[in-house]
């Protein structure tokens, strides 16, 4: 009983008070800045208007101002806007008229979240093996090497790394190709030629990611190692003639791992932005590109299905590991 | 000046000072440029590296040194502008939710936790697509600082909350030392390190948010920054058309800066208390 006071449900009212305040942004941003967003954007339609049928024209002018809501007060747009997203319904780009926002985020989600999660994955179990080892062997000469490579990785944002990688393994050294998910026209049959395209060409997106996030889980988990080390259970254990693998695995590794847990949880919104923009550098097919082609056509409804299903996807993965925290460490007993 | 002697100890605040000197002087230089940065056509398209133009021009038929002394002072600039204001709301809202406590900090947390979770850069996004035809420097200085307090809010909070519960407090309370005076001279000498290494910290954020939104070309681009010049370039597929120095030079810059940056901020948290280390890379 105490846990679901005390943890869970104040947990799951901040999970749904952020969401809501959130899409709330969402809502008032638009209304909120100097210019008329639906004036703006059918400038914009108009000055491209040639590319449209007349009738796709009039259609998407009036979805935009049923998107927008802008009629009636602004208590009655607020509900009208949430109506809508309960439907799950975010209209029609304006751009790719007349494919639904649904169905564009659906075909470049599977790319970004499997970039993300395999990239994630590989960085975390990687960062955090090579990291608990270096700090449990602190004092050797490739522990110090490796603390000062992670010195220098660390700070640069994911697409710096990116750049670099592609001008030297794109360019300099063509081992990779420089853009792209596939090979150009190639239809995505579930093949091994055709899974080994897609390989080859997230390799260096992947790699990006994996390094940079290698560097700093290594990093916090080097320090984490260290100061467990000196605490008095494991000296004691020492003394006490517990085999040194032991004492790694079941008192070092177990107490160190738990505040990476946590970590994982905060970083995924940093992997997820800084994603975003690695898409864009090696013109990878998910939702980063995606978002950039929104914002050159000034496709607004576009970019607010991106965002309210961005919002709802990461809050909802941190609180997925958030309620996973207890399973993996005893001492959280909430009470 | 006894700190700063320490601090030279450490070859990492040499190194980054050094560099963060060079950048400063680099942008200083910038003044002195011969073209105007908005200025295209001013220089041959397309050269490689030579004795005339240091590092090549681009594209736009632009001297990329120029543009790179334009680039630094700018993100300078802005993440100058950004880290100070966000500073400022940062060291507000820790001393008051730490000072006071109760509902006011229940409710100022869960902004600066809500602001935390929320995948900003989207919000960012949306705003300065909206915002386009008025971003310029200062507007997008301000935005990044309305949006840059919340993680270093709750590091103040912490501290305040701290040293609320020290003895020296109660003694000053007793005493009759009013709030304001209180928080001014007995907690800000506590909270200034830290506020100056949150200030570092910020400031390759900002100078990080301001490439991302740049390259998404929600910067007016003909600012010349280290974003915009990635924008540029990948405009022109300078990569595909093997024009490396275009894209090298940002790059470098930027590495440079970031490192710096990094470095400076690792040094001098370490100097202040090598125990809180741990804290801090876990942000």
């Amino acid at each position: 009983m105490n846990f679901l006071k005390r943890y869970l449900i104040p947990r799951l009212v901040q999970y749904i008070l952020v969401i809501f305040l959130g899409i709330t942004a969402v809502f008032i941003i638009p209304r909120l800045l100097p210019n008329d967003p639906v004036a703006a954007m059918i400038g914009v339609m108009q000055a491209r208007g040639a590319q449209m049928e007349p009738g796709a024209m009039e259609v998407a002018i009036n979805a935009l101002k049923e998107m927008y809501g802008l009629e009636g007060s602004w208590w009655e747009q607020y509900v009208a806007f949430w109506s809508r997203l309960f439907r799950g319904d975010f209209g029609v780009s304006f751009f790719q008229f007349p494919t639904t926002v649904n169905q564009m985020v659906a075909r470049a989600m599977p790319w970004t979240l499997g970039l993300l999660l395999i990239s994630t994955a590989i960085n975390w179990t990687l960062g955090n093996i090579v990291g608990g080892l270096a700090g449990y062997y602190s004092r050797r000469r490739w522990s110090r090497l490796l603390d000062a490579i992670a010195m220098v990785i660390r700070p640069q944002p994911y697409y710096i790394f990116a750049f670099m990688l592609l001008l030297v393994f794109g360019y300099f050294i063509p081992w990779f190709p420089v853009a792209g998910g596939t090979d150009l026209g190639r239809k995505l049959v579930f093949n091994w030629v055709t899974i080994q395209d897609i390989l080859h060409h997230s390799f260096l997106p992947a790699m990006s990611m994996i390094v940079l996030g290698a560097a700093i889980n290594f990093q916090t988990m080097k320090l984490i190692v260290q100061n467990v080390n000196a605490e008095n259970f494991v000296q004691y254990a020492k003394l006490g003639g517990v085999t040194e693998s032991r004492i790694v695995g079941k008192y070092v590794i177990r107490n160190a791992v738990m505040p990476q847990i946590t970590g994982l949880a905060l970083s995924l919104g940093q992997i997820f932005s800084g994603a975003l923009i690695t898409e864009i550098v090696f013109s990878y097919p998910g939702l980063g590109t995606l978002i950039y082609n929104a914002i050159v056509n000034g496709d607004y409804n576009l970019i607010m299905g991106i965002t309210v299903y961005s919002i709802l996807g990461i809050t909802t993965m941190m609180l997925a590991l958030d309620l996973l925290y207890p399973l993996f460490d005893p001492r959280v007993r909430y009470t | 000046m006894k700190i700063l002697r320490d601090l030279f100890k450490d070859y990492r605040f040499t190194l980054s000072f050094s560099v963060l000197l060079i950048l400063l002087a680099l942008a200083i230089v910038a003044h002195f440029s011969p073209d105007d940065p908005a200025l295209t056509g001013a220089v041959p398209r397309d050269l490689k590296p030579s004795a005339e133009y240091w590092l090549g021009t681009d594209s736009k038929g632009q001297d990329i040194f120029w543009q790179a002394a334009f680039a630094v002072r700018n993100s300078l600039i802005i993440s100058v502008i950004a880290g100070l204001l966000s500073r400022i709301i940062a060291i507000l809202v820790g001393m008051v939710a730490g000072y006071v406590g109760g509902m006011t900090d229940r409710v100022l947390m869960f902004i600066s936790d809500s602001l935390l979770v929320i995948p900003l850069l989207l919000i960012l996004i949306m705003m300065a697509m909206l915002l386009r035809e008025y971003m310029n420097l200062l507007i997008l200085a301000l935005l990044l600082a309305v949006f840059g307090w919340a993680w270093d809010a709750r590091v103040i909070r912490s501290v305040i909350l701290s040293l609320r519960e020290r003895e020296f407090t109660q003694t000053a309370i007793l005493s009759g030392t009013g709030t304001v005076e209180l928080v001014w001279k007995e907690y800000m000498p506590f909270t200034m390190p830290l506020v100056f290494s949150t200030l570092i910290n910020n400031m390759a954020w900002a100078i990080g948010l301001e490439m991302t939104l740049a390259i998404l070309g929600l910067m007016n681009v003909n600012i010349p920054t280290l974003g915009t010049m990635l924008n540029w370039a990948l405009a022109y597929q300078a990569i595909l058309l093997g024009r490396w120095w275009w894209i090298l030079t940002p790059v470098v810059l930027s590495v440079f800066l970031f490192v710096a940056l990094y470095w400076l901020s690792v040094s001098i948290s370490e100097y202040l208390d090598p125990r809180t280390r741990t804290q801090r890379v876990g942000t």
